[in-house]
Formats: structure tokens, C-alpha cells, sequence
């Protein structure tokens, strides 16, 4: 029953991803290039994901439980941390490259595109660097497994 | 600045936007889960066991919206300008930087601004300035890269 709940909104973010034009990413660059010819659809998508969101969230928060009863995983940090803006940065880099970002780059190879093929690829091949590197520096130290994501 | 009106599409880009949040708002009532791709998919990268099944089926259903897209509507045209190459240089400081900064689009744009959490603001300017900034370089001072 999670599985099945997951998987709908998958479908359903994929959906609104394709409808948005986020899964566009010639769109995307056209949002993030002010000093061309500035096309801001992308803020339209973020409002649009944000209405709906600050209201569930709002709501949500209150829970113990969801509907299906599994366990509510709010983050709860609140602290800003070099890692936290170094590695968005870095991501804001990439985004601003290829003009995907994880969700659109998923769904285009969903899509058959070999060129998000490539770059779900070295996506993922960036996660796992990013695992092991973790994994090298924390060796050290005894290593609590940090689920903060 | 001058808009680019042939590709303005504040409708359909809206109503995309309230799907994603929809979406979110599934995932988090009924699974208790935020929905942040990058956390998703690196969670199955460094899987647990108890915490496969739930990723892996909101990865299908990704992975699977092109094909339900195409029995509604016409196909999508992107755009993607980017070579082969460079497309595998942005996939792995994508990767590296979601990893590194806890969150994407959706896991600190969307769910963390919704849930106004202060972490999801600040990484959300970071990546939106360093967007912003990067094809400004790109577009506008690397010759021939554009």
C-alpha cells in the first residue's frame, strides 16, 4: 500500500514536472538567463508547487502518523552549515550547465532521451563519490550514520 | 531585462507547479515522506532494507509519467543544447551537490520553502544565485559556448 502510494506520486510529480516545462531544459536555462531574453515560467512553477505545499505542509506538520501510519520524517535541523551552501552552490552550478536537476533529469530518461541517459548517469555517479568521500572523512571518528537529508 | 513572450507559459507552468505540490503533499501525508528527488535517489544508493520499497516505486512512477503523458497529450519537444559531455560534467556536480547540500529543486525549493525551513531558504538561493551566475558566464561571457 506505500509502495502503491508512492509510485502515484511519482506519477503525479513526473506529470506536473512534463506539464510545468521544468523537464524542458532549454526552458530552464531560458528562466535562469536574466540577461538574455528572460522567460520567468519557472517562477510560476515554484508558486504553484508552494501554494499547494505551504497548506499541506502547515497541516501535515501536526501529524504523528500518516494516513497509511507509517512514520512522519520531518527534518528538523535548522542549523546552516558550510556543507549546506558549498553543495548548493555546486548544484546551482550543474543545474545552470545542463539544465536539469534531479526530478526533470529522471523523467527525461523516463523518456527515452539518451541525453538524460548520460546525465541520470553521472548524476548518480556524482552521489556516490559524494557517499564515499563522506564515508573517507568520517572514518576518523567513531561514525554515527546521520540521516539528515 | 526583455521577456521572452514566444516561450512565456505562466498557465500551463502554474498548473504544473500545483501537480508537483499535489504530488508532495501524497507523499507526505500518505507515506510521511518529503519529496526531494536527490534524497530519494541517494537513499537507494546506500540502501537500508525497510526503506527500499517506497523509494523505488516513486522512482518508477518518475520514470514512468512520459508514457501516461503520451496517452493525453502530444509528445514534448525539449530543448537540451548541451553536448553529451558537458551534460556528464553538470550530472556529477548535480549529484556531488545534492549530496553535499542535503536537497535539489524539490526536496529545498519546494518542500523545504513550503515548510519554511530556514536551511531550504538559504540553499535555495545559493543554487538559484549560482544558476543564475553560471549561465550569465556561459551565455554571456564564454565565447562560443552558448
Amino acid at each position: 500500500m506505500n509502495a502503491l502510494a508512492a509510485f502515484g506520486a511519482g506519477l503525479l510529480f513526473g506529470l506536473g514536472l512534463l506539464l510545468s516545462g521544468m523537464a524542458d531544459p532549454g526552458k530552464v536555462i531560458g528562466f535562469l538567463d536574466l540577461a538574455g531574453r528572460w522567460d520567468p515560467s519557472l517562477a510560476f512553477v515554484m508558486a504553484g508547487a508552494i501554494c499547494v505545499g505551504a497548506a499541506v505542509f502547515a497541516f501535515g506538520k501536526r501529524r504523528a502518523r500518516s494516513f497509511l501510519g507509517a512514520a512522519m520524517h520531518i527534518p528538523t535541523r535548522r542549523d546552516i552549515d558550510v556543507r549546506l551552501v558549498a553543495g548548493s552552490i555546486v548544484f546551482g552550478i550543474g543545474w545552470g550547465i545542463g539544465g536539469f536537476c534531479p526530478g526533470p533529469a529522471l523523467v527525461s530518461f523516463g523518456s527515452g532521451q539518451d541525453k538524460a541517459a548520460v546525465f541520470v548517469a553521472a548524476m548518480l555517479g556524482g552521489m556516490l563519490l559524494y557517499g564515499a568521500a563522506e564515508r573517507l572523512m568520517r572514518k576518523p571518528q567513531h561514525s554515527p550514520r546521520s540521516g539528515a537529508r | 531585462m526583455t521577456l521572452d513572450w514566444e516561450h512565456f507559459t505562466p498557465l500551463s507552468s502554474f498548473a504544473g507547479g500545483v501537480l508537483i505540490g499535489a504530488a508532495a503533499a501524497m507523499l507526505l501525508l500518505l507515506n510521511g515522506r518529503i519529496a526531494g528527488i536527490s534524497g530519494i535517489v541517494g537513499g537507494l544508493l546506500a540502501p537500508r532494507r525497510a526503506d527500499i520499497a517506497w523509494r523505488l516505486a516513486f522512482v518508477g512512477g518518475l520514470l514512468a509519467a512520459p508514457a501516461l503523458w503520451l496517452l493525453a497529450a502530444p509528445p514534448l519537444m525539449p530543448r537540451i543544447d548541451a553536448g553529451f559531455g558537458t551534460l556528464a560534467v553538470a550530472g556529477l556536480l548535480v549529484g556531488a551537490g545534492t549530496g553535499y547540500g542535503s536537497g535539489c529543486t524539490s526536496g529545498h525549493g519546494v518542500c523545504g520553502l513550503s515548510r519554511l525551513s530556514p536551511r531550504s531558504m538559504v540553499a535555495t538561493a545559493a543554487f538559484m544565485l549560482a544558476g543564475f551566475a553560471t549561465v550569465f558566464l556561459l551565455r554571456h561571457f564564454v565565447p562560443g559556448a552558448a
